[in-house]
């Protein structure tokens, strides 16, 4: 869907660049003239949001290892030493641990974006997949961050995480003592995790890259799943979707600003306040918030190697998701069935997060096998089942009828913005 | 952005030029703490107070080397050769020109403080040597004299002098 580079250069320094490197003339056809279509809602902007994100954390993190020793006799007090003595140590370190929430925060909303409006769906495979492999990336980034400050969470986190891989079977405890790089979690683990650390944000921009490039080709879904057909359907991207997602990451930046000036410590846990004890595991170990349905879905099958295989699998089948829902219709609006299904899953996944806060006994641990089992139920037998059976509702003919209304006299729209347009 | 054709600014030109306002005013408040995080942090100010050095072991004739911010002082209980050495000379002629008096505190003339590091490239000069009765740096060859001026080699500058008072006759603040 990208459209010819219209980029004119007129100086005569942007001439001789852009006939040797013509990333003007990319940046021009990428994000200025690209066509989007005209009915993006806000549930769009959440890409931008995670480009913004990325960048603070990358910025935030990289300012922080100019301050942060990695070794178990001083990680622990180098942090203390950010919060304490560095000019804004407080702030970055804040930024950075509520940045991390902030991130898997929109990362959600986009995918379940993603899943109401059927942006998986052909021809949208691949950029789904790089998608997955994200979160994937972003999943090992931020267990690995959290074992840096060496806190009680920080050491017991690692060493549940790490004891997952003994479930593997011939080989598993080497693996284990691998990744350790000793006997248990130790110093050489914490190097080791503060270097990968250090990496994967980096691997993660340039799977993003593949992801931007990816949607380029196939062009930005729309919230009636209709496909582009003409240039009345679309507008530019600047200034339209520009400042749509400029406004969008300021209201953003504003809930993020609240959790980092005035509750940072809410969505943290207390005893990561406790410098990391081998000898004493704490009372209920608990991850973020971010990962408490995985790890509600880990806990709720008896078996160890079930439950990992079963953690595994719930990330892994959203990549699936593209060929498990046999529908024709993408967008959620005209599949009543499914959007009713939709928010099902939505409350199922809220409530294995919640379930996942709470200690593994009694009454929460049925609720949890519930919850997991319709959780695959709906990749497995929902998504295919519902596709054959569901009767949607009528499609509009294209996005700009659905926006304008049917044979309403309209200016065609041509990809560059009017000048002294009044309304859209 | 509308270039103006008529006398007046319309409304969208206030917004634009108030909105680039706020924003470069936001840019630069955001980016001051991470330029300024760069900037020496308490524990290091805090490491960098002042000391104190008792005198009344240093013998006459005698340099010691303390460190304070990180740097080697050298402390030099001068006697009467090496100050009248200093004083003799005719401090114009000298390439870096400053009067032996000037690089003493008054009424304590016996003692000479200066930050032992080279002023060419930063090599530890060494004491009690060279053709000066000062210090000679084994690294290019400069050679400073018994009150701390560089007399020959590429050094450009005499050598610095910390911040010092005396809280008591044989007890000195440095810094």
């Amino acid at each position: 869907m990208s459209g010819a580079s219209t980029y004119q250069p007129r100086s005569g320094f942007m001439k001789w660049l852009e006939a040797r490197l013509p990333i003007a003339g990319l940046v021009y056809s990428s994000f200025v003239v690209y066509p989007v279509p005209r009915n993006l809602n806000y549930w769009w902007t959440f890409g931008g949001i995670l480009s913004f994100m990325l960048i603070v954390q990358i910025v935030t993190g990289i300012i922080l290892a100019m301050h942060y020793t990695p070794h178990v006799d001083y990680a622990f007090n180098s942090v203390e030493h950010i919060m304490r003595d560095v000019n804004y140590g407080w702030l970055l370190r804040y930024l950075h641990s509520n940045g991390a929430s902030m991130f898997f925060l929109a990362g959600y909303i986009h995918l379940f974006r993603g899943f109401y409006y059927g942006s998986y769906k052909e021809p949208r495979e691949v950029l789904w997949i790089l998608g997955v492999i994200l979160l994937l990336l972003m999943i090992a980034t931020g267990f690995m961050g959290y074992v840096l400050p060496w806190g009680q969470m920080s050491f017991w986190a690692a060493t549940v995480i790490t004891n997952l891989f003994s479930a593997i079977p011939v080989f598993g405890e080497s693996i284990v003592t691998w990744l350790w790089g000793g006997y248990s979690v130790g110093n050489p683990t914490l190097n080791r995790f503060y270097s990968l650390h250090y990496l994967l944000p980096f691997v993660i921009v340039g799977v993003v890259g593949l992801h931007v490039w990816a949607l380029h080709v196939v062009g930005q879904n729309n919230p009636t799943g209709v496909e582009v057909k003409s240039d009345r359907d679309t507008v530019a991207f600047t200034p339209y979707a520009t400042i749509k997602d400029l406004f969008l990451i300021i209201c953003f930046c504003l809930l993020y600003a609240w959790f980092v000036f005035f509750v940072p410590n809410y969505l943290g846990h207390a005893d990561n306040y406790i410098p990391a004890n081998p000898g004493v595991t704490p009372p209920h170990i608990v991850p973020e918030w971010y990962y408490l349905p995985f790890y509600a879905i880990l806990r709720a099958i008896p078996s160890k190697l079930g439950g990992v295989v079963m953690l595994v699998s719930a990330i892994v089948i959203l990549a699936f998701a593209p060929w498990l829902d046999t529908s024709q219709v993408r967008s959620a609006r005209y599949r009543p069935l499914y959007k009713q299904f939709f928010w099902i899953f939505f409350l199922v996944c809220v409530g294995l997060g919640w379930l996942g806060s709470k200690p593994a006994e009694g009454g929460y641990v049925i609720a949890a096998r519930i919850l997991t089992a319709w959780y695959f139920i709906h990749f497995l037998i929902v998504l295919p089942i519902l596709g054959l059976v569901e009767t949607p509702k009528p499609l509009p003919n294209s996005i700009n009828e659905a926006v304008l209304g049917k044979g309403a006299g309209i200016t065609p729209q041509s990809a560059a913005p009017a000048h002294g347009d009044a309304k859209v | 952005m509308t270039s103006l054709s008529s006398a007046e600014p319309t409304r969208r030109d206030f917004l634009y030029i108030a909105t680039g306002a706020a924003a470069a005013v936001a840019t630069a408040a955001s980016i001051w703490p991470l330029i300024d995080q760069m900037n020496p942090d308490a524990s290091t100010i805090a490491a960098g107070a002042p000391i104190e050095v008792d005198l009344s072991p240093i013998a006459e004739g005698q340099i010691i080397k303390v460190f304070w911010r990180g740097k080697p002082i050298f402390i030099s209980h001068r006697n009467s050769k090496e100050i009248e050495e200093a004083r003799s000379v005719d401090w114009h002629t000298l390439p870096d020109p400053q009067p032996d008096q000037a690089r003493v505190k008054p009424g304590h003339d016996q003692w000479l403080i200066v930050i032992g590091i080279c002023t060419h490239l930063g090599c530890i000069p060494l004491p009690h040597q060279g053709d000066y009765d000062g210090w000679f740096c084994p690294c290019h060859g400069s050679q400073y004299d018994s009150s701390g001026r560089i007399r020959r080699g590429p050094a450009p500058a005499n050598l610095a002098l910390p911040p010092y008072q005396f809280v008591a006759d044989n007890k000195v603040q440095i810094g």
